[in-house]
């Protein structure tokens, strides 16, 4: 069984939505194209109680099919890579239940399983998740808020591709921040098998009030099919749209 | 609007007095208290037939599985004790409705490794590192790396004193990529190495769980300061430890491909000690023995003096 790429949209913010479509809905148009949607909202170290604003973190995920995770920010290497992980188990999960109820019948799913059998497909799981091809966009928030927590993002980030370059299947991450100076989003590095580079990379990305989750997350989807076709058209020096600024 | 049946598992807690039932195998399990917490689920402290029996129980269905999934491996490692032994799997319904997957294990009574040495004294330091490094042996040679190892999953049995490993939460098998850790004792944290399960990443962990015993508060990386500065400053401070510092050293740097070869290490170095020490004593000895001799020709020769004295006129 070859489960291909995974494709994984990882959100990092710190607060609620102000602009554009309901970021809910996005994540699950991004689902229904393949892409888990997964949300991290970073708590201030002072934040003692969780914001009114975080509260979207969850419908985000649950609606891109993914994994949400509300922390502190010295906690955000650990989770970030955590996240990651559950959410790609999860998608093989889901396609594990699919060829199960495709045999089984429509009832049929791992939980309903015994123990026994549930881990002898467990395994399966797990040799796909360490096998399989892993592309991740990351789309980090960088309005004010956010300043003195970029620091400890990239710092997450670069843990986050070591983590995961110790598995046998490749990676590929990008990065993108929102909103960006002239558009939704902008690119900070481009798809990249290491984030090694992202020292030089992460300025100080910090800009205005707004915060456009929604328009942000339907661009960064489109990034993946972006580059399926940069890839066929093979290469092609510049694209249009980012050098356009 | 949300729908409710969507959202997301929320962790359990159980309370004292409560009773699990297991959905398959039926077994009850009546919950003392909880004795743990970590990333993946709590582990409660249960009677289960009038014995005590650890149980974990986790939000999260597929790492229990998979927990589960690596101690029936260990279970297959003919002759020798790794981790807990796995008495039970079950999926319980919980009074909200939602199922929650657990296991039931040995449980396992000690203290932590930390405690024990401050209560006992740094001369257990060298065999507690030998019988860590011996379990560690058998299970990278059972295909294993453990992983998250740390102080807090190091136990230490009483009479006679034995090093147990518990939680194989990340637990990995070699050549893949480490499943979870801890940041103080992982070697990717301190930029000294990947995170790709192999000996030398649980001997990284071996040197700083014996660090994390002088520094019981942990310490972090620091911007500018390269970590393998840093490690040796705080090695160097630990002066209890410092016989083994050379192995420690070696360690951290990656030096050791099997833990059999730093076992080996450690025992010549506490055997050398036991040399030395009882060279030490036997010239102790000599020395106490010298008095009595030195008297008694003192006395001789007086004595000689004496009679010759009394022949002269």
């Amino acid at each position: 069984m070859n489960a291909g790429t995974l494709k994984q949209i990882l959100l990092l913010t710190d607060g609620c939505s102000n602009k554009g479509e309901d970021p809910a809905v996005v994540a699950s148009l991004a689902n229904q194209q393949g892409i888990t949607v997964n949300v991290i909202g970073i708590l201030d170290d002072d934040q003692t109680e969780q914001p009114e604003g975080l509260r979207e973190v969850e419908d985000i995920a649950v609606s891109g099919g993914g994994v949400s995770q509300i922390v502190y920010s010295e906690r955000l290497s650990q989770t970030v890579q955590m996240v990651t992980r559950q959410a790609m188990t999860q998608t093989l999960q889901g396609f594990v239940n699919k060829e199960l109820r495709s045999i089984l019948g429509k009832d049929q799913s791992m939980e309903e399983l015994d123990p026994e059998k549930r881990g002898e497909i467990m395994e399966v799981v797990e040799d796909l998740g360490e096998t399989s091809d892993l592309e991740v966009v990351v789309l980090v928030d960088s309005s004010a808020s956010m300043r003195d927590k970029l620091e400890t993002v990239k710092e997450a980030l670069f843990d986050l591709s070591m983590s995961l370059n110790a598995r046998v299947g490749k990676n590929r991450f990008c990065i993108y921040r929102f909103p960006g100076r002239r558009s939704d989003i902008e690119l900070v590095l481009d798809w990249s098998p290491k984030l090694d580079g992202i020292s030089k990379v992460f300025p100080k990305l910090t800009s205005g009030g707004i915060t456009p989750t929604g328009p942000a997350l339907r661009a960064v989807m489109y990034q993946f099919s972006k580059k399926q076709l940069r890839r066929n058209s093979d290469e092609e020096p510049f694209d249009i749209e980012e050098t356009g600024y | 609007m949300k729908n409710h049946s969507t959202l997301k598992k929320q962790a359990i807690n159980l309370h004292a007095q409560q009773k699990v039932t297991g959905k398959w195998h039926y077994k009850s399990y009546t919950v003392v208290r909880k004795i743990g917490q970590g990333a993946i689920g709590s582990v409660y402290l249960c009677m289960y037939n009038g014995r005590p029996v650890a149980l974990k129980m986790s939000e999260q269905d597929a790492a229990v599985t998979v927990e589960v999934n690596v101690l029936k491996a260990l279970k297959k490692v003919q002759g020798y004790r790794l981790g807990p032994s796995l008495l039970d799997v079950d999926d319980w319904t919980a009074p909200n409705g939602r199922v929650y997957s657990f296991y039931v294990m040995e449980y396992m009574e000690g203290q932590t490794l930390g405690a024990f040495i401050q209560a006992r004294g740094k001369k257990w330091l060298g065999v507690l590192m030998v019988q860590l490094l011996e379990d560690l042996d058998q299970l990278h040679q059972a295909g294993w790396t453990f992983g998250d190892l740390k102080t807090d999953n190091i136990l230490v049995e009483s009479n006679p004193p034995r090093i147990r490993l518990v939680d194989v939460g990340g637990t990995t098998r070699m050549g893949r990529s480490i499943k979870e850790y801890t940041e103080f004792f992982d070697r990717g944290y301190w930029g000294l190495g990947t995170r790709k399960a192999e000996p030398s990443y649980d001997l990284f962990a071996v040197a700083m769980v014996f660090l994390h015993i002088y520094y019981p508060r942990r310490f972090e990386r620091m911007t500018g300061e390269p970590s393998e500065k840093l490690l040796e400053k705080k090695l160097y401070r630990a002066t209890d430890l410092q016989l083994l510092h050379p192995i420690l050293r070696k360690a951290l740097k990656g030096k050791y491909h099997t833990a059999a070869e730093m076992k080996t290490e450690v025992m010549d170095k506490i055997k050398q000690v036991q040399r030395r020490r009882s060279q030490y004593r036997k010239k102790v000895q000599q020395k106490k023995a010298y008095p009595v001799k030195e008297s008694f020709s003192i006395s001789l020769i007086a004595s000689v003096f004496w009679i010759i004295s009394l022949l002269l006129p």
